[in-house]
């Protein structure tokens, strides 16, 4: 079957068993819609989270994100795992004891105070809504890419299945077509990653083919590697002969120590996976439901440094000092003989993905460290605009020799590494297919995800914690079924925003990911602890914390990232990326010492700690 | 429960967690950053010992840490008697 057919029907067919399962799951109440009833099997939730936590970066984009930075790209690796341990010991069996719905229910109701729920509030939305923009960005990424449709058509596609899922189903709905579309992703990312690790070192496990050898010879410009070379020997060799550090080099090891914390904390303070652990009937299924999570996540991750590492060794092999003409019209061959066809090339050059120049005019490709063009990405000329040999001519200019032994020629983007594999490793059209049904599933699981707990927050804690609030009973005023009413128009609502936030990114989506992390760890993160683990702690050291974490993290990121603050001036050397872990350490602080100044909580609130922290009766806490 | 059980309780459980947060920080932040350079002078394969724990080493560590936190806290909640 042709490749774009077959791209319709799987896309197509795993479209319809999301809907299919929207519709099983329907919300009936409002438990259903916040918690899916409370009653989800560990083992079911822990492959929610993983793909609910799994978003379109770390399908499409990390594995080419590690490739290029080597060993420093452990950060993201830890980071994004880390987290999980602290959320199993620290957050989620007191979590799940406390036995509510949201966050914001915890903070406003262990800290007595309305204030501190909408802070909680607010915070969740904007964590939220800076996270999910990037998503439904994803979504129509994936559909451009793969179903030749407009980006914009394809965000409003993945609005119309979101809508359907999270609207109908609530969280109910979510979690079963999160399990679904984690094992879509697993899939379209393991089948060829198999196939990888066994052309480049004949070892079946991604995992342990790092520990291959390669089972070709190939040139890397400036010498031949051989046949049997261990990998990794093979790829620090290669990079270092292009000018690039060593693959393995540590790099700067401060900033990826506090990158892989702010990570860490970040992970667990982020609201979308929290609520997961409200779902399930126990505080012992809590606990064990994240370490599921946590393995279904490692499948995953333990393949994508592999992936990272194959993938660059097969970049220089294929495409160092090849004639670009005969290359994409896929005259050449290896060495070895196998064919080296480079209509890939030719595709993703299409997409943007890709652009060579021919500096030196051999009309060969050369690649090595430095910058081809002198802007950023390629932009380019027009879609008929061709080189003398068929490339596409960039608009960018032509960056100035940097001297080194080869010039660097070619633009690589990240997403190339996950995204153009198949095609590299002469994969069947199929293995194509569903990697664009595993990318879309990454993307509208995690977007569900965030817009559930968008709704949840606004429907639950503002209308009916707040707004709609009975000042003599402090219980909600509206019915369950107003109340399941509103909830599904705030996730109407949401998807809207989102959808808009898609077609219109804000122009930061690639900063997203410090943004939304940095102020998950420094806002939810130390107030959820100190609200277990610290008795004594009370309003005023709470509302100070979140302030001062939520302030400090926000101000830092936007001097740096968005208005041009010198690199020069960072505190202590940190990147923005990583400074969540200095706005966590302020929040404890000022928290502690705002805490011991004023007076203790009451006394019902000291009772309420100790009952979180039993585990027993988790089930009664439920039914509030 | 009495307050004094509850006590009890709530610190076997501190020192599970202390425990293995150790455990935690030494195979992450210890063996994938602080001393990468001293364990990458060991290698096995071609691999680089600190360059594996950060890559994939860590990430084992930590689904063992949350399993091992599991069975140890179902024993300490059946000798409480708060297990459900």
């Amino acid at each position: 079957m042709e490749l774009q057919s077959l791209i319709y029907l799987f896309v197509g067919v795993s479209f319809a068993v999301y809907i299919g399962i929207a519709l099983w799951a329907k919300a009936g109440s409002t438990k259903d819609f916040y918690v899916a009833g409370g009653g989800v099997h560990p083992i079911a939730n822990g492959m929610a989270t993983a793909a609910d936590w799994m978003s379109a970066a770390s399908f499409i984009s990390l594995a080419g994100i590690i490739s290029f930075m080597g060993s420093a790209g452990g950060a993201y690796l830890m980071g994004w795992t880390g987290g999980y341990v602290l959320l199993a010991m620290l957050l989620a069996p007191y979590l799940r004891k406390f036995g509510k719905f949201t966050v914001p229910d915890f903070v406003g109701d262990r800290y007595y105070s309305s204030t501190a729920r909408v802070v909680a509030v607010i915070a969740v939305i904007f964590v939220s809504f800076t996270y999910v923009a990037g998503q439904m960005r994803g979504v129509g990424i994936v559909f451009s890419r793969f179903l030749q449709v407009d980006v914009n058509t394809g965000v409003i596609i993945g609005m119309a299945i979101v809508f359907f899922y999270s609207v109908l189903g609530g969280m109910k709905g979510i979690t079963y077509t999160q399990v679904a579309q984690y094992v879509v992703m697993i899939f379209a990312f393991m089948i060829p990653a198999i196939f990888l690790s066994l052309q480049v070192t004949d070892t079946f496990l991604p995992q342990l083919g790092m520990f291959g050898k390669i089972t070709f010879e190939f040139n890397d410009g400036v010498r031949v590697i051989p046949e049997g070379t261990y990998l990794l020997h093979a790829l620090d060799t290669a990079v270092t002969d292009l000018g690039f550090k060593q693959y393995t080099d540590p790099g700067n090891l401060w900033n990826m120590f506090m990158l892989t914390t702010a990570l860490m904390l970040g992970t667990a303070g982020l609201p979308h996976v929290i609520v997961r652990f409200f779902t399930v009937p126990t505080v012992k299924d809590a606990r064990i439901s994240a370490g599921w999570a946590l393995i279904f996540i490692a499948i995953m991750y333990t393949t994508i440094s592999s992936v990272a590492a194959f993938s660059r060794v097969n970049l220089i092999k294929n495409v160092q000092n090849v004639e670009y003409k005969a290359f994409v019209n896929g005259e050449l061959t290896h060495p070895d003989g196998t064919p080296n066809n480079g209509a890939w090339f030719k595709t993703w050059e299409h997409g943007g993905l890709l652009a060579w120049t021919d500096r030196n005019g051999d009309g060969k490709i050369q690649y090595a460290v430095g910058s081809a063009f002198t802007k950023g990405k390629p932009a380019f000329e027009g879609e008929e605009d061709f080189g003398p040999y068929g490339e596409r001519i960039t608009t960018n200019g032509i960056a100035a020799e940097n001297n080194g032994k080869i010039e660097n020629e070619l633009y690589v983007d990240n997403d190339i590494m996950v995204l153009a594999n198949p095609e590299i490793a002469n994969l069947p059209n199929w293995v194509i297919a569903f990697i664009a049904a595993g990318g879309l599933a990454a993307a509208l699981s995690t977007a569900a995800g965030l817009l559930l707990v968008i709704a949840s927050s606004i429907a639950h804690d503002l209308l009916g914690q707040v707004i709609f609030r009975d000042p003599e009973t402090g219980k909600s005023t509206m019915n369950e079924k107003s109340e399941l009413m509103w909830a599904r128009i705030s996730a109407v609502v949401a998807i809207l925003i989102a959808g808009y936030l898609g077609i219109h990114p804000p122009g930061f989506v690639a900063q997203v990911v410090a943004f939304a992390f940095g102020l998950a760890a420094a806002a939810f993160f130390p107030t959820i602890i100190l609200g277990v683990f610290d008795k004594r702690m009370n309003k005023e050291g709470a509302i100070a914390g979140i302030l001062t974490g939520l302030i400090f993290t926000f101000g830092y990121i936007i001097y740096f990232v968005f208005l041009g603050g010198n690199p020069a001036h960072y505190f202590l050397g940190i990147n923005p990326t990583g400074i969540g872990t200095v706005g966590t350490i302020l929040h404890l602080i000022v928290a502690f010492v705002v805490s011991r100044m004023t007076p203790p909580p009451p006394q019902e609130i000291q009772d309420l700690v100790e009952r979180i922290r039993i585990p027993s009766g988790a089930g009664e806490a439920h039914d509030h | 429960m009495s307050p004094e059980k509850a006590q009890a309780y709530w610190k076997e459980n501190i020192s599970t967690i202390i425990k293995l947060l150790i455990v935690w920080f030494v195979v992450s932040f210890g063996c994938g950053i602080i001393f990468i350079e001293q364990l990458n002078t060991i290698s096995i394969s071609g691999v680089k010992l600190g360059f594996w724990f950060a890559q994939q080493g860590a990430i084992y560590m930590f689904v063992i840490l949350i399993f091992i936190y599991v069975k140890v806290m179902t024993g300490i909640d059946e000798k409480y008697g708060v297990n459900e």
